[in-house]
């Protein structure tokens, strides 16, 4: 009887587990398919599942266009505002732990940052970038994408290095550690879960963004969110290219989050049970 | 190795002075425990000494070097956290080399010290195991070897056996007296356990308020406290402290019940009036009918195997004694014990100091 209620418990998990996969993984292989099909085989009815024959003349003319460049832009963007984010925001959530700069408050109005809608800056931040000449150049991209994140990681950071035990570092200080060497061989080893979730999901922040991208880039530094919006025209819509740049979108996401996995849900649980 | 003194050391937190103006000089080479109840400052006193607390006023050395105002990586010591502060991401020989490591040691160096240390230790089977994959016992020995690897001029130890168990803490206090002996460094030791503190000290420092009471070799202290508190600190069952009224000019002990002693001419110091008399348990003894006694009633009995403690309500206050495991006593019976009043101490019932 036992058994026979766990096989069955196991069939239903499987069930439900292959209904959410299918769920979230629909939308992005009827992409995959959409970018392969030819004209007729996009809006053919009853739909066409699989394209006869794979079209990958739509990446091809991604590429020979240059529009593919803004997915180099968007890499160029979400990595460096990434890696800014991540460095200073772990060193400003160990002051804040370890020196409790700002007092008890500051974590919290920082954190409180994160909860401005961002459009209600989106013209300041407009009107300042064009004076200051920051327009449609990395710089500005990086620069906004870094300060939008670094609540976020102040915050998380912060968790994170609570749960560490002073003991810890203070021995390695008595060892002959600096204070920075021991943040680089006891704080990151003893967070590195936390910090690599908290990269990606820093990153998937940036890499989305469209609203700051749209507004502030004009044609040097079009990421990709912005450049897939290009290819709905009030004549015509050229599904194939947004299909196909959307693929060219997604596949890098899907590689760092695939390759991360083990850290994000390491990341995700840390602090949950006390070790 | 070098010898440590400290001069007029200060800590306040605020409002709070956890340790006040403690001067103390440590020989190169000894074993000194500083011990305590919580709260003495024992700890801060430690912790200052590493560098991990700064002082408020007063300054430390390390052989002739001052070292009040340099960072904890500065001071060339070693120390052994309460909590082992294992770092849970590196083996056990990555655990013990790194100290060796973060001052550039060479390698072949290291693997030597370290296995020097491993073998010292026993614990050279575990080198490529994990902390978590260690019992309590062997994580302290791994956090005793990172320390003894480094060729420190003085080793802290912050209660690095307070995580054990009773039957663990007896061995590895039997280790690190056998490991001071073999290294022959200077040792600084922190603990609450006054058992620890007279087994393992060369030299006791009794803290109480950030000031010390008394300082000096163990048995000193044991059998010549300076004032009520180290006498009632140290010793487990701690010393028996009975109101009395002493008559020094003709040798007598009163109870507060009537009952008198009469102690051997010389025996009680030159003084009249009112007093605390320190008896310590095992100066108490079923009564041969000969020496000084006094009369009670058993209210608890309990025996450990080897001794008997036997509580015993004597003109109104508790007496404990320590009797053959064998003694024949009964709880609710009267019972007449002997004193050995000429090991017994006497304390001013005002200041509290040894008369």
């Amino acid at each position: 009887m036992t058994s026979w209620s766990t096989g069955w418990r196991l069939v239903l998990r499987l069930c439900l587990a292959v209904v959410v996969a299918v769920v979230f993984f629909f939308p992005i292989c009827w992409l995959a398919a959409i970018s392969l099909k030819s004209p007729e085989e996009i809006f053919a009815y009853p739909p066409v599942w699989i394209p006869e024959t794979p079209n990958f003349s739509s990446y091809l003319t991604l590429f020979r266009d240059g529009d593919a460049w803004a997915v180099w832009n968007s890499l160029v963007t979400a990595g460096v505002s990434t890696v800014l984010a991540m460095v200073f925001g772990t060193l400003a959530a160990y002051a804040i732990v370890r020196y409790r700069t700002g007092g008890d408050h500051l974590a919290i109005w920082i954190i409180s940052q994160r909860m401005i809608p961002p459009i209600c800056v989106a013209f300041p931040i407009f009107l300042l970038y064009v004076s200051l000449g920051l327009i449609d150049t990395y710089v500005g991209l990086i620069v906004l994408y870094t300060a939008f994140n670094l609540p976020y990681v102040i915050w998380m950071m912060r968790g994170y290095i609570q749960d560490i035990p002073v003991d810890l570092e203070q021995s390695a200080m008595v060892d002959g550690l600096s204070r920075l060497a021991v943040i680089r061989k006891v704080v990151l080893p003893m967070v590195q879960g936390g910090f690599f979730a908290t990269a990606v999901f820093t990153f998937i922040f940036a890499w989305n963004d469209f609203l700051f991208a749209l507004i502030l880039t004009r044609s040097e530094v079009v990421t990709y969110p912005v450049q897939v919006t290009g290819y709905f025209g009030s004549q015509s819509t050229f599904w194939s290219k947004i299909g196909a740049m959307s693929m060219l979108g997604v596949l890098p996401m899907m590689i760092v989050v695939g390759t991360m996995q083990r850290f994000i849900v390491r990341g995700m649980s840390m602090g949950a049970v006390k070790g | 190795m070098a010898d440590l003194t400290l001069e007029n050391v200060e800590k306040h937190y605020g409002d709070v002075q956890a340790v006040r103006g403690v001067s103390l000089h440590v020989e190169s080479g000894s074993f000194v425990v500083l011990v305590g109840p919580s709260g003495c400052g024992k700890s801060t006193l430690l912790r200052a000494i590493a560098g991990l607390e700064g002082v408020s006023s007063g300054s430390i050395r390390i052989g002739d070097r001052d070292v009040t105002d340099l960072a904890p990586r500065q001071r060339d010591i070693a120390m052994v956290f309460q909590s082992y502060a294992l770092y849970p991401y590196l083996t056990v020989l990555e655990n013990i080399a790194f100290g060796l490591r973060a001052r550039k040691v060479p390698d072949a160096e290291i693997d030597e010290r370290v296995h020097w240390a491993a073998d010292m230790l026993s614990i050279g089977d575990f080198l490529d195991r994990y902390p978590r994959e260690l019992s309590g016992g062997q994580r302290q020995r791994v956090a005793i070897g990172r320390a003894i690897v480094r060729d420190a001029s003085l080793y802290l130890f912050d209660e690095p056996l307070s995580n054990l168990d009773a039957k663990l803490r007896d061995g590895m206090r039997e280790e690190l007296k056998r490991l001071h002996a073999e290294i022959g460094r200077t040792f600084v030791y922190v603990t609450h356990d006054q058992i620890e503190a007279m087994t393992l000290a060369d030299r006791i420092v009794l803290l109480d308020g950030g000031v010390i009471e008394q300082d000096g070799p163990p048995l000193d202290l044991f059998e010549r406290p300076k004032n009520r508190f180290v006498a009632g600190f140290l010793g487990s069952p701690p010393m028996n402290m009975l109101d009395v009224s002493v008559n020094g000019d003709e040798g007598l002990i009163q109870l507060a019940d009537g009952q008198q002693l009469r102690a051997g001419e010389g025996t009680l110091p030159q003084h009249n009036g009112s007093c605390v008399w320190g008896i310590r348990p095992e100066h108490v003894s079923l009564s041969d009918g000969e020496v000084p006694s006094v009369e009670g009633i058993v209210d608890v009995v309990q025996p450990t195997g080897s001794r008997l403690f036997a509580s015993v309500s004597v003109s109104g206050q508790r007496l404990t004694a320590e009797l053959d495991a064998h003694a024949a006593i009964h709880v609710g019976r009267p019972i007449t014990l002997s004193v050995a009043v000429e090991r017994t101490v006497l304390f001013d019932k005002n200041d509290q100091r040894l008369v």
